[in-house]
């Protein structure tokens, strides 16, 4: 097992070195740099441009040297803990990342937890009453969901939130709470304004996550176990809950490799809409005007969660389950 | 057979070859019933098997009326794609209406009333109930080119005289909203055809390299395959598509798009080939056919993936929804395709503001033939994938 282990654990290291190498040449990729945009954007609004700062900065943070040097550079800092500088905002970038990081990571568990709450049960259900009414209907629901582009499904529900429950629209907070300590009444806004972004990305993956429990469940109910214990008479629930569904759940451990990067990213699009302060839209406007160290080491953050993520799900499933653990991989 | 016919004692009989013809199921008479299926061959099991999935059966219906329509786009559009009614701007659907006064009178559409509110300096609209004109059919509109090859102006509905026909309304320029959600499908249907087929082709070449080869081939193919999975998509998406060209032309970038959507979804697909290859190379008939002395090349083509083709569409028809919506969320933020191309993000991206939601809501009705082909292609590939299997 140890061995194992150690074998997952090394071979993170190409990797996570490939993944680095790519997400440098992606933020790298579009032509001109952050400077370039920036000059042309203050002269664009009729603002004087300090030469002399520009070169400053563009000879501080390499931009005068080749791309493969800066690679090094960046990677080499990070290692040292330094994550480098967001140009747009002036601030270290970990800074930057740190402040929205708690938002963002409240949001994602909340949505999780409302998947969870919500797929479960019905994925149940569906298993157990396959092609009845009931089946049918929660699977047409559950696309449904799937099938709505969620920036519109947003802002449809941020208008009917204002109209009916007087939400102020947009943010995870109302105004007034912006830069105040936290309060009881600040976390009563917060979880207001938190409901619609949790239903909006929630129901986008309910969808899939019903469809592979019920797969799941299904196959493992055809099984001649399953038959022997309802033949004992095990009651029903018992029969499903105990041993079926618990096998059933294989799946769902090798999903946290997915589940860790999107606690922290949170959902973009949907994020923009409602102009909320998390992770995502910060990703995304880093890599429009070209804020690269920004860009990079937030991209390498999701990485290292994410082949972290996957680890662990091996490792779990190794643990749990021996029949994987002797076959020496992973069932999907 | 008499008995003259056997060989004297002793010696050796002789090789006996009955000349009646050859019947398997002498013993067993087979029912006309079971002999159709029997022999049917496995493209018509998965045939009926899909037939008898309903909702799976009239999706595929619905999506081959779809693709049937954007064949005539032009022809079906009562207006051009880029007609300005200017008069007409931001005008809310209007409504058919086949009686007057109690008297069938055919399809006819009211006159429009149009005022400019001074004070908040909006249009308004409202019908002229005394007033209406007939809808004609087969008649000459505006000019088009079909398919950018055959001149012509007949269209398939047209209303007569100075009335207007919207009926789905009007966007921020006077177009016709109904007109352009046809023209729209057109691209946004193509475009997950167009990924797939890009994403099928390095799914089953790499993810059969994999798979049939193994060793290191397959464990680079598995670390590649991990790198562009840890990166999340849309960012992969935004540096891609911000690499085409500025000067490139709109149909230039539509075709980058497509290719960015099939580039990026191939490792789903070449995993599952990969599995699957893995397993079916350990089947019993893999090895009669090696030991028949079949060569890889007819033993991958010819017994391996048939055996799971099938699969493949089926998860194929899953996909394809994906890159549709794909594409809205990458032209929702602006990265995806532009305008004079129109596809539903194009449309959509227009109604991103909420007040669009408050004041023009029918800027938003090209989500519904987006709900309604995502679901179609959903329960299409539902009803394939049981089907891919006829004999489970």
């Amino acid at each position: 097992m140890l061995k194992y282990i150690f074998f997952r654990f090394m071979a993170m290291i190409p990797t996570l070195a490939i993944a680095s190498v790519l997400i440098f040449t992606i933020v790298e990729l579009p032509p001109g740099d952050y400077f370039e945009s920036y000059v042309a954007e203050l002269q664009a609004s009729g603002e004087t441009v300090d030469p002399e700062k520009i070169e400053y900065l563009r000879v501080e943070y390499g931009f005068d040297k080749p791309a493969w040097q800066r690679y090094f550079g960046w990677v080499w800092g990070m290692f040292h803990g330094d994550f480098g500088y967001s140009f747009e905002y002036e601030r270290p970038v970990s800074e930057l990342i740190g402040s929205r990081i708690f938002l963002t990571m409240l949001l994602s568990t909340v949505t999780i937890i409302f998947t969870w709450l919500i797929a479960f049960p019905i994925g149940i259900y569906s298993a157990t009453h396959k092609y009845s009414m009931g089946d049918y209907g929660f699977t047409f629901i559950g696309l449904l969901g799937l099938a709505i582009p969620n920036f519109l499904l947003a802002l449809v529900m941020m208008y009917f939130a204002k109209v009916w429950f007087g939400t102020s629209i947009g943010g995870l907070m109302d105004p007034e709470y912006i830069n105040e300590p936290m309060s009881l009444a600040k976390f009563g806004s917060i979880m207001e304004h938190m409901a619609i972004p949790v239903i909006v990305i929630g129901t986008s993956g309910t969808a899939a996550m019903i469809r592979r429990i019920r797969a799941n469940l299904l196959d493992e109910l055809k099984k001649q176990y399953v038959t022997t214990a309802r033949a004992k008479g095990v009651p029903p629930v018992r029969a499903v809950l105990k041993y079926p569904f618990r096998m059933s759940l294989n799946f769902f451990i090798a999903d946290i490799g997915n589940i860790l990067p999107a606690v922290v990213s949170g959902a973009e699009v949907v994020a923009i809409v409602l102009s909320l302060e998390t992770t995502g839209p910060l990703l995304i406007s880093a890599l429009q005007s070209q804020d690269m160290y920004l860009a990079g080491t937030f991209l390498m953050f999701l990485a290292v969660l994410t082949v972290i993520g996957v680890l662990v799900s091996d490792i779990l499933l190794a643990i749990l389950d021996p029949r994987i653990r002797l076959q020496g991989k992973a069932q999907k | 057979m008499s008995n003259s016919s056997l060989p004297e004692a002793g010696k050796p009989l002789g090789h006996f070859v009955s000349t009646a013809e050859f019947d398997p199921q002498s013993t067993e008479k087979l029912t006309p019933a079971q002999e159709k299926y029997y022999f049917a061959s496995q493209r018509q099991l998965i045939w009926w098997k899909f037939k008898k999935h309903r909702l799976a059966y009239y999706s595929g219906l619905f999506l081959l009326f779809c693709y049937f329509v954007i064949a005539f786009a032009e022809f079906i559009a009562p207006y051009d794609l880029s007609h300005r009614h200017i008069d007409d701007i931001y005008a809310p659907p209007q409504g058919i209406h086949f009686f007057e006064d109690g008297k069938f009178v055919g399809p006819r559409v009211y006159q429009r009333i149009k005022t400019l509110d001074m004070e908040i300096l909006k249009r308004e609209y409202s019908d002229n109930m005394t007033k209406s004109y007939p809808i004609r059919f087969l008649c000459e509109g505006d000019p088009y080119r079909f398919w950018g090859l055959i001149e012509g102006n007949t269209h398939l509905f047209c209303v007569e005289g100075k009335g207007d026909l919207f009926l789905l309304g009007t966007d921020r320029l006077g177009r016709d909203m109904f007109s352009r959600i046809i023209y729209g499908a057109r691209i946004s249907l193509t475009i997950g055809l167009i990924g797939i087929t890009v994403s099928f082709v390095l799914g089953i070449t790499i993810g059969g390299l994999a798979g049939y080869y193994g060793g290191w081939v397959d464990v680079v193919v598995q670390r590649i395959i991990e790198v562009l999975q840890s990166i999340p998509s849309i960012p992969l998406w935004m540096a891609l598509a911000a690499i085409l060209p500025v000067t490139w032309s709109p149909i230039l970038i539509y075709f980058g798009i497509t290719v960015i959507l099939g580039l990026l979804d191939w490792t789903g697909l070449a995993r599952a080939v990969r599995s699957k290859l893995l397993s079916l190379r350990e089947e019993d008939y893999v090895l009669a056919a090696q030991l028949m002395g079949a060569k890889p090349p007819r033993i991958i083509v010819r017994h391996l993936i048939p055996g799971f083709m099938s699969h493949l569409i089926a998860s194929a028809t899953i996909t394809i929804p994906a890159m549709i919506l794909g594409e809205t969320s990458l032209s929702f933020l602006g990265l995806g395709l532009r305008p004079p191309v129109t596809s539903w993000g194009v449309l959509l991206n227009e109604a991103q503001n909420i007040n669009v939601v408050v004041l023009y809501p029918w800027l938003i009705l090209p989500v519904v033939p987006v709900i309604l082909v995502i679901l179609a292609f959903n329960f299409m590939g539902d009803g394939l994938r049981d089907a891919a299997d006829p004999y489970h």
